[in-house]
């Protein structure tokens, strides 16, 4: 992730140590300044998203990253950034929660990360990668979103992803979008009229409905742009099974034996979870009677899902937080007995 | 291929994350995929440290390894800890210097290999583990010589090119003077 930042062209990183994610930091201490930027471990989280802020401002491609309690510290931050409309890359590395929690990986922080995790009304770009190759190109791929959008972009990763090691093949930064030129930075008012950057709007006094209008407006074109997923036999599957993140790689891997064995199951990973792939479930229930969410957590994606399904179909729920993950048997275990029930019953329709 | 899950244990400092390492990057040249994961918490020093790493020539689930079908096994504590975890009929190699030849279990393939004596030979007991890997890749033909020497050569070049040589010294010592014992055939029953 820190080598497909660099590659991207970000060349300002603040951060401040925590565990599971600070082989960033120490990777970047050494490769940022040899690509002409700028490391700063800074004395807190709170000073490093405020820098990033800052970084933002005068225009450079700036990224922090952290684990959960240091994501909860830079959450004021993060909402000024997204007010002042300023891209920049956030990663969350999360370890198990709430309060100082644990070093185990978690994925408790998904209502933060897609709910807006500060105060007021925002949305951050939030994806959520599988494989380390997977994260080296979402990462390159959050640059591009966070200029074109003028938005923050969050890397929603977990204790596993930040802690194995797979091949990544180190590919070249390709943007994936015409970025306009920024102007709208603060490169010091000379020959050209001043630019503000701030998140204080109180004149007129329905200046800050307009922003709120204006920055919904913004969201709904993202939510029209930018929807990923990925999905394996969905066309003919009694039950659908679904999980973000490693949790997703591991109910891909229980699925595929459940076919193996003759079920008919597939399988739907979101990788942006704001935007959420609605219309990915949405027509995976047109066959499917059933849905299953799998989770590092007590059920939060689970109720974008049933946003997204309308409730059309039974959503049953597994998971635990504060360090626990899935093993294949234990979803293969739970397909079987879900795929046992009756189904038809089930449905609340008739097809 | 099936997927094949591999765990390496021993002390702290006895190299359990660079042997994951080289496999990785065997696997690597291989165009195989491998996931490799080392134990990451609070960790005391001289405790037991592990690493694990699955290979696989299709896509790989989860990178967790709870019941390895082969375990690398350095020194005594690892032993006690991590045999009860083998799958029914899986490996346990063992550095007999330190943890003897006695398994608790009968339902499992063993090889033995002095690792820490063979090192100690060499002259350096710190390449215990690569002698280790030695065995493993001889008797198992998991991956092949080669790839394991050139993914050796990768991660030492980078440190230290000087360390090359000896340690491919201690592969090769690790093939040579190990010992392959199959698992005990099952008691027949009388009919």
């Amino acid at each position: 992730m820190a080598e497909a930042a660099i590659q991207a062209g970000c060349r300002f990183f603040a951060g401040y140590p925590i565990t599971p994610q600070n082989e960033v930091p120490e990777y970047m201490s050494w490769r940022m300044p040899q690509a002409g930027g700028v490391f700063i471990q800074a004395e807190s989280e709170v000073a490093a998203i405020n820098m990033i802020f800052g970084a933002s401002a005068a225009g450079a491609r700036c990224m922090t990253s952290s684990s959960s309690p240091g994501i909860s510290l830079k959450q004021e931050g993060i909402s000024y950034i997204a007010a002042a409309e300023l891209p920049c890359v956030i990663a969350n590395m999360q370890r198990g929660g709430p309060g100082l929690g644990n070093i185990r990986a978690s994925q408790g922080d998904y209502f933060q990360a897609v709910k807006s995790g500060g105060h007021g009304d925002y949305h951050l770009i939030v994806v959520a990668p599988a494989t380390l190759q997977e994260l080296y190109t979402l990462t390159m791929n959050a640059f591009d979103w966070a200029d074109y959008y003028r938005n923050p972009v969050m890397i929603l990763g977990d204790g596993i992803l930040g802690q194995m090691a797979e091949p990544v093949e180190i590919l070249p930064y390709q943007p994936i979008l015409e970025i306009p030129e920024k102007d709208y930075i603060l490169t010091g008012c000379r020959g050209r009229l001043s630019r503000v950057i701030k998140t204080l709007i109180l004149d007129p006094a329905d200046g800050l409905v307009r922003h709120n209008e204006h920055l919904q407006e913004k969201y709904k074109r993202i939510e029209s742009e930018i929807s990923l997923c990925e999905e394996y036999q969905t066309a003919d599957a009694e039950l659908v099974v679904t999980g973000f993140g490693v949790t997703g790689r591991i109910a891909k891997a229980a699925v595929r034996k459940a076919r193996k064995k003759g079920l008919a199951v597939g399988w739907i990973r979101p990788i942006t979870l704001w935007p959420f792939p609605k219309q990915a479930y949405q027509e995976a229930v047109r066959a499917a009677s059933k849905m299953l969410v799998v989770e590092m957590n007590h059920g939060q994606m689970i109720e974008d899902v049933k946003l997204a399904t309308e409730c059309a179909v039974p959503t049953e729920f597994m998971g635990k937080g504060g360090g626990w993950y899935p093993d294949e048997k234990s979803i293969l275990d739970k397909i079987e007995s879900m795929i046992k029930q009756p189904a038809a019953a089930a449905k609340g329709r008739v097809s | 291929m099936k997927e094949t899950k591999i765990l390496i244990a021993g002390a702290g400092g006895q190299g359990v994350v660079v042997v994951g390492n080289i496999l990785s990057r065997a696997c690597v040249i291989e165009r195989k995929n491998v996931v490799g994961m080392v134990a990451y918490g609070a960790e005391m020093r001289g405790g037991t440290a592990y690493a694990t790493v699955i290979l696989s020539e299709e896509e790989i689930g989860s990178p967790f390894v709870e019941h390895p079908d082969m375990a690398i096994i350095l020194n005594r504590p690892s032993l006690d800890k991590f045999e009860p975890d083998i799958l029914p009929g899986g490996m346990a190699l063992l550095n007999t210097s330190l943890t003897g030849s006695m398994l608790k279990r009968g339902d499992l393939q063993r090889i033995d290999v002095a690792a820490t004596q063979i090192a100690h030979d060499l002259g350096n007991v710190k390449v215990a583990n690569i002698v280790t890997i030695g065995a493993l890749i001889e008797h198992t033909k998991l991956l092949s010589m080669a790839s394991v020497e050139q993914g050796l050569s990768d991660l030492f070049s980078s440190k230290n090119p000087k360390l090359v040589p000896l340690n491919i010294k201690a592969l090769r010592a690790g093939a040579e003077q190990s010992r392959y014992i199959s698992l005990r055939p099952a008691v027949s029953t009388r009919s």
